[in-house]
């Protein structure tokens, strides 16, 4: 069979990604994802933390469950039916960091861990960073 | 009555991501930077702002959150420092998050081993 053939074959063979449930499933693995933060961010309000603390507590908290889970191996068992609803939550901005940190650690401690677990993280962190300044001096300007 | 907005908001929002993968071929990397930057500048023109009114986590949880964080930094900044605060505010805002999630990882990477994948 030629490989154009075989293309055309592939494609005729496999299932069409059913959309709609992928879409279901990202919508209740994210929103229960996002439930369990709007947990977190009451329970540092009622603690009495300000509204930046409460902000960034709840980040923090995300971030060491995602870690976790990522840890133990569950996150990328859920991540496996989740699709974006747990790529998209910071957990998954969490998972992108620890996955590589773990898996790399064969490559040792400074090339392997360190350095591979900005493999998702760096970019988000370069652009995340560059648009902030943009921002920025957007807001100087007008302000 | 925020749980259950944070629940739509939050789901909407990863609706719209997994659209983005099943319909492009955006990479999951690309789809975080998309978000982040568009989190940026949808809180610098007022727009995000009052969705974390509305949903709380359900807007802070997802990486657009991340972007408000980042943008609000850097505005507050700007504000009490003027064009100094436009490069310290951004990563200010978000240090907490980035700090954990490097040093929880680099625990992580201490503690756990690879699964094999089959």
């Amino acid at each position: 069979m030629q490989k154009q053939e075989y293309k055309a074959y592939a494609e005729k063979k496999s299932p069409n990604s059913p959309l709609w449930l992928n879409m279901l499933k990202a919508f209740l693995i994210g929103g229960l994802i996002c439930v369990l933060g709007e947990g977190v961010r009451h329970f540092y309000t009622n603690w009495g933390l300000s509204l930046e603390e409460v902000a960034a507590a709840t980040s923090i908290t995300m971030v060491f469950l995602g870690v976790l889970l990522t840890g133990i191996g569950i996150y990328d068992n859920i991540a496996k039916h989740a699709g974006a609803g747990t790529l998209v939550p910071i957990t998954g901005f969490a998972n992108s960091v620890a996955s590589p940190a773990i898996e790399y650690k064969s490559e040792g401690y400074v090339l392997g861990v360190g350095a591979k677990m900005f493999i998702i993280a760096g970019p988000v962190i370069v652009y995340g960073t560059v648009a902030s300044v943009i921002a920025g001096l957007i807001y100087y300007f007008i302000h | 009555m925020t749980y259950l907005w944070a629940f739509i908001v939050g789901g909407i929002l990863c609706v719209i991501g997994q659209i983005l993968i099943d319909k492009t071929k955006l990479t999951p990397a690309r789809i975080l930077v998309v978000y982040v930057v568009a989190g940026v500048f949808l809180t610098l023109v007022g727009a995000y702002e009052p969705l974390v009114k509305l949903a709380g986590a359900g807007a802070t949880v997802p990486l657009t959150g991340f972007g408000y964080s980042l943008a609000k930094g850097v505005m507050k900044a700007v504000e009490e420092h003027g064009l100094l605060g436009v490069l310290t505010g951004g990563l200010t805002a978000t240090a907490g998050g980035i700090a954990a999630a490097v040093v929880f990882s680099l625990i992580a990477a201490l503690i756990f081993k690879s699964k094999e994948k089959s």
